[in-house]
């Protein structure tokens, strides 16, 4: 808003001088044709020159110089435009002239006067559009060096305006020197022309037209105002005259210069165009086939732009991508032209043992051209192809096609050798990027099922007046399914489950979600522990692939004869310490892990136990990542290490006993990142019911 | 990691697995079995004497043969292992499904016997 308002102003205070300038000069020229003497000083219509000058330059500087938006064409544009308006009104002031009858006219000192003041206006208008304009081509990919020199010229140019306000006394060897030393100066600034190289084709003609075109109003307006000059000062010689202004006749010598060495820059271009435009675009396919592997959902995409920018870089007709799947497959994508076809030249090369890079067993790349011309029905004449890869592990290759013979270069060789890599960097970094995103899921996949291992877990254990129970799980990272349970049958009777599920991860949570079914379902009938086995293993077939299989080991706790009926299927042997005794043991029995037996058979393989239990008495039950927790040495934590830190806390309650286990395994392993689930589940009976016995 | 080798002795195929088995090296000795019975081999021994660790995807890997070998009529004896390994297939119950073995002389003898 405040430039708007302040090139408004700029404009006003334009208008304002030229006005003043008017009447200031036609008031000297009249009381000097008069020989009156003068009511103003002589000095004054130079001085108000040069503040419309200044007014001007300050209002383009505005409206051109600062204009971000303003491009080449349009810059040129501006010029033109003002020039246009300036040739127009002079034009029309010429055929008024023509129109009244010169004769009358063409004597009168002030009428001349006026026309010249106005054509003098306008060329100064004209002239300083065009140096803000020419400004901002010059400094377009300044260097310092340039922005200090146009600085020193712009200030120096402005400087030279107190010359002409006969504040120094005018020499002629003064006026030559400062003409000269401008010309030069600006000879030196208009060789910077790097903004041609940046038009396309088209804007190349339309700056010859617009150029040229302002070319022709400088030679106008100079030629018109050195008429009319010539004119007034045939008649008087106090005006304004330009034709000693510094400023301006620098002025007009930089504009034209520059205007002729663009048009001709330009014009001696534009053969060389399209390989500008080439080079641009490979620029841009290269920074496509990058930005690709960010955008493009599939590796094919990938694919299909790299076959895409480097069909359009080397002006192919054609071209496809063979890709390797594995050591026999391969897969082709094509570009303009059918899979058959490419196929079928695939095959005529391989017919004609051409070694090449279309063959597998070389990645030289090759120019297989000669080759091409005895395969009939086809209409490409050119071949090229390159070997892509990835990893340094070949790929793939890319073959492109002409119609032309011998349609590829040097240059195009390079060009697509080029692509070709970037093209194997972006598969790659597209793999990378696949790769990690499927990290990403699977680990997410890892997070639900351990979320549902936990929730398959009882929040709580039963309890009895006989025995306390305490049961803890922690899994690894990788999901594993351990699991265990209680359940209540009736007032006498409780079944104790615990469980390991091969394998981990999402499948492992989902068959412990099976186990915990087959348990809560067969459990609550109150069936001997090798039914349940049978019968968990006919069910378990059916849900569990093959070389997976669930070790499980079921308890039956009576109460009222206080005996333990048990079966163990492939599970850890559970640690029994008998206080009796004052002795832990192992109970192993026999008995085939739930899924490895697949038919009826299955009954031969597990067989029922039963022991009678005694106060104080412990069983642990535990999964093999216990025993198999590692020390850092490599040595595994063991069945007799567990034996023994049970020994060392037989006195303890169940919770306190598990809590001195943990630590001792977690002392053993000497890190807080298991590598397997620890899983235990201890069973104590108590001393309380003895005394309530003995009673 | 497990590195597995072959050879053949008296008709028969000798499959030795070098180090662990776990579920990653697990595929591998699958894949060795399968290869093995394609080729159309009848007797397979496994010599588990370099064998330092089995995982349950591993002992997996023999559990999932022993109906097919039953159908086809095919033997497989596993035989020279630690006695930490053979811990480990005790406790699943796996020394009632598989023949087992203590060395190769036995091995062989008991993939000889009809």
């Amino acid at each position: 808003m405040r430039t708007k308002a302040l090139s408004r102003l700029l404009f006003a205070v334009g208008v304002i001088t030229w006005v003043a300038l008017l009447f200031t000069d036609i008031s000297v020229v009249f009381s000097t044709k008069r020989n009156l003497p003068a009511e103003i000083p002589t000095w004054l219509p130079g001085v108000i020159l040069n503040l419309y000058v200044i007014a001007l330059y300050y209002y383009y500087k505005l409206k051109i110089d600062r204009d971000d938006q303003l491009n080449f064409v349009d810059l040129l544009w501006r010029v033109f435009a003002t020039g246009l308006v300036a040739t127009v009104f002079s034009l029309i002031i010429r055929l008024i002239e023509y129109l009244i009858g010169a004769t009358s006219l063409a004597g009168n000192v002030v009428y001349i006067e006026i026309t010249y003041l106005i054509n003098l206006g306008l060329m100064i208008s004209f002239l300083l559009a065009a140096f803000s304009a020419w400004k901002r081509l010059i400094l377009y990919q300044k260097s310092k060096w340039l922005l200090r020199l146009w600085a020193f010229f712009e200030y120096s140019l402005l400087i030279s305006l107190l010359y002409n306000s006969s504040i120094i006394p005018k020499a002629d060897w003064l006026y030559n020197t400062l003409i000269g030393f401008f010309v030069v100066v600006g000879l030196v600034l208009s060789g910077n022309l790097k903004w041609v190289a940046f038009l396309n084709f088209r804007q190349k003609w339309t700056s010859l037209l617009l150029l040229l075109l302002t070319i022709f109003y400088l030679v106008y307006s100079f030629y018109t105002n050195s008429a009319l000059a010539m004119s007034v000062s045939g008649e008087e010689s106090g005006f304004a005259d330009y034709r000693t202004h510094v400023f301006i006749q620098s002025l007009i010598a930089f504009v034209t210069v520059y205007s002729i060495f663009s048009f001709l820059v330009i014009l001696f271009n534009l053969p060389t165009t399209s390989v500008f435009e080439q080079k641009l675009e490979e620029v841009v396919n290269f920074q496509r086939i990058s930005q690709s592997i960010q955008t493009e959902q599939s590796e094919e995409s990938v694919y299909n732009i790299l076959l895409e920018t480097s069909v359009s870089s080397v002006f192919a007709d054609a071209a496809w991508f063979e890709i390797k799947i594995s050591e026999q497959d391969h897969r082709v994508f094509t570009y303009r032209i059918s899979e058959k076809e490419a196929t079928e030249i695939i095959d005529h090369l391989k017919s004609h043992h051409v070694t090449g890079v279309l063959d597998q067993s070389t990645d030289k790349t090759k120019n297989l051209s000669k080759h091409l011309g005895s395969l009939r029905g086809s209409r490409y004449r050119s071949i090229l192809a390159f070997p892509i890869y990835v990893k340094g592990e070949n790929i793939g290759k890319l073959a492109l096609l002409k119609e032309l013979p011998d349609g590829f270069n040097k240059e195009m060789t390079k060009i697509v050798s080029t692509f070709a890599n970037q093209a194997g960097i972006s598969i790659e970094n597209f793999r990378l990027l696949e790769e990690a995103l499927q990290s990403e899921r699977y680990k997410e996949e890892l997070k639900i099922a351990k979320a549902v291992q936990k929730s398959l877990l009882p929040q709580m254990l039963e309890k009895d007046s006989q025995f306390e129970i305490a049961a803890f799980s922690e899994s690894a990272d990788e999901v594993g399914g351990d699991y265990y349970d209680t359940l209540r049958i009736n007032p006498q009777e409780t079944s104790l489950i615990i469980a390991d599920v091969s394998g981990k991860g999402t499948t492992a949570a989902f068959h412990m979600s099976q186990m915990k079914g087959i348990f809560h379902s067969l459990a609550q009938s109150c069936i001997e522990p090798d039914e349940f086995m049978i019968r968990a293993n006919r069910a378990l077939v059916y849900c569990l692939e093959r070389g997976s299989f669930i070790s499980a080991s079921f308890f039956l706790v009576n109460t009222h004869d206080r005996k333990v009926r048990y079966a163990r299927a492939g599970h850890c042997p559970v640690l029994y310490y008998s206080a009796a005794t004052d002795k832990s043991e192992y109970l192993k029995d026999k008995g085939v892990a739930l899924g490895m037996v697949r038919n009826n058979s299955y009954g031969n393989f597990i067989e029922a136990n039963e022991f009678q239990y005694g106060p104080g008495d412990i069983m642990v039950l535990y999964t093999d990542g216990v025993t198999e927790a590692k020390s850092t040495k490599g040595d595994e934590f063991g069945y007799e290490r567990l034996a023994e830190v049970l020994m060392e806390v037989r006195t303890l309650t169940p919770l306190q006993i598990q809590d001195h286990l943990i630590n001792k395994l977690y002392e053993f392993s000497g890190t807080k990142n298991i590598n397997d689930d620890y899983t235990t589940m201890i069973i104590k009976f108590n001393h309380q019911t003895q005394t309530i016995l003995n009673r | 990691m497990v590195h597995i080798k072959r050879l053949q002795e008296d008709g028969a195929d000798i499959i030795t697995p070098i180090g662990e088995i776990d579920a990653s090296s697990s595929i591998e000795l699958d894949l060795t079995i399968a290869k093995s019975v394609g080729e159309g081999f009848t007797k397979i021994l496994v010599d588990c004497s370099s064998l330092e660790y089995i995982s349950s995807a591993g002992l997996g890997v023999f559990m999932s043969y022993i109906e097919e070998f039953k159908d086809k009529n095919l033997k497989m004896v596993l035989f020279g292992m630690s006695e930490k390994v053979a811990n480990t297939f005790e406790i699943l119950g796996l020394y009632e499904l598989l023949t087992i073995a203590k060395d190769k002389v036995e091995a062989k003898k008991k993939v000889h016997e009809v």
